[in-house]
């Protein structure tokens, strides 16, 4: 398992592709944002949240078709299917390189991109904890996806369309549990149940996609 | 290990290729599987590896107990040599990757990035994680695929090793290896007559 995830990150750091494009594409979206709403410090804080959100979203699944495709396409997810590793195990390694690799980055430069997007003070701290606890729903909800578009060419359009659905509530709680701070109302039932979503998330995924990709790799 | 198989049957995609495959092969032996292409030698052998589910009928050996190697050897090609290997012997528990390398004289290509081998080298390092594997049955397509006469040699004289050392092989293959323990089986004889279950597409597609 260790030298799977070992494995996956040196893959993700050499080549380049997921980790530098999902971070360089939020980078990209975030700061385009008061370009096109204009410069209003009052208009943009009022978005900032939602912004950070939907560019971290939109961040993770663009790499999110790379989680399984390539290991099928070089004859690799056969072999870890015949090899003592549990394919549950598996997904489960692949979906946290997959948040190693955007969403703990994403998390990270959120605070400092939201400095662009005139983000109050007290909003800082917790558009970094709301990504941190929720950006792991994305990558596990997302492999679950992937696994079922596995053996698909091209899959990636039907991959986004199976996914997006299922990001929404992550969505909507992770921004509100900032937005209702910067209201100066209490977040801690939006808070919870984003935490709530990826807690699930963890515990369902990897049993689901497995099985997904059992199914197809026959 | 001894591997028998009863009346198997199996199918790729919608469409039963092979029906009632009979054989049953004596621990340290190896079993040649031939017939032309599109015979249905892969799904014979992805399904013994465990990777698809057989229709009808029973084998005796449970996935854990064999290394497959497919078509495709599942190499980074960012990765160097080594890495790639090690990578697969801490996967199946091998504390070292010194066996496997000499028996396919990788030593000096272990720091060479795997995109810069040629397809022969390549096969060698995919064949190379049969070693680090270390299970007893050994399900093979086709192994000798980009191999040059010399590495076909070597390789004949691995699955001899092994044989000798108990284990035992199933090889879909269409050269002679030159095995001293081995029988041939031509599953053409297998080949599924019935065509489709009352699907009426399928049987106008195979009328």
């Amino acid at each position: 398992m260790i030298a799977l995830l070992k494995r996956d990150l040196k893959l993700a750091l050499r080549s380049g592709g997921g980790f530098g494009l999902s971070l360089a594409f939020f980078l990209i979206v975030v700061m385009f944002v008061p370009f096109g709403v204009g410069p209003n410090s009052a208009t943009l804080a009022l978005i900032a949240p939602g912004i950070l959100w939907v560019g971290a979203l939109l961040a993770s699944l663009l790499s999110l078709d790379r989680v399984f495709q390539l290991d099928f396409e070089d004859g690799t997810l056969d072999l870890m299917a015949t090899s003592p590793l549990p394919l549950e195990g598996v997904v489960a390694i692949k979906a946290l390189t997959h948040w190693l690799t955007t969403g703990l980055p994403l998390s990270l430069a959120a605070p400092v991109l939201g400095a662009l997007l005139s983000l109050p003070n007290d909003a800082f701290l917790w558009m970094f904890v709301s990504l941190l606890i929720g950006t792991p729903a994305l990558s596990f909800l997302g492999a679950f996806g992937a696994a079922i578009t596995v053996g698909l060419k091209r899959g990636g359009l039907l991959l986004s369309l199976l996914v997006l659905p299922l990001y929404i509530p992550s969505l909507i709680f992770g921004a509100q549990s900032v937005t209702l701070i910067m209201e100066g109302l209490d977040n801690a039932t939006a808070f919870a149940l984003s935490a709530a979503i990826s807690l699930l998330s963890f515990a369902i995924v990897p049993f689901a996609a497995a099985y997904a990709i059992k199914v197809n790799i026959r | 290990m001894k591997v028998s198989v009863t009346n198997l049957s199996c199918r790729r995609g919608e469409i039963e290729v092979l029906a009632g495959v009979s054989f049953s092969l004596d621990t340290g032996h190896t079993l040649i599987l031939r017939g032309p292409n599109g015979s249905g030698k892969s799904t014979l052998l992805r399904v013994l590896a465990g990777l698809a589910p057989a229709t009808s009928g029973t084998l005796s050996v449970s996935p854990e107990t064999i290394a497959y190697a497919g078509h495709l050897d599942g190499i980074k090609a960012q990765l160097t040599v080594s890495e790639n290997l090690r990578f697969w012997a801490s996967v199946f528990g091998t504390p070292d990757i010194d066996a496997a390398t000499s028996a396919f004289d990788l030593a000096n290509l272990l720091d060479r990035p795997a995109y810069s081998l040629s397809a022969g080298q390549k096969r060698r390092l995919g064949l190379a994680r049969l070693l680090v594997a270390d299970r007893p049955v050994w399900v093979l397509d086709e192994p000798t695929v980009s191999l040059d006469a010399q590495n076909v040699a070597r390789f004949a004289r691995l699955v001899q090793d092994h044989n000798a050392g108990g284990g035992s092989a199933i090889i879909a293959t269409h050269i002679d290896l030159g095995l001293a323990r081995a029988a041939t089986l031509d599953i053409t004889r297998f080949k599924a007559t019935e065509s489709g279950d009352g699907n009426p597409f399928l049987d106008e597609a195979l009328s």
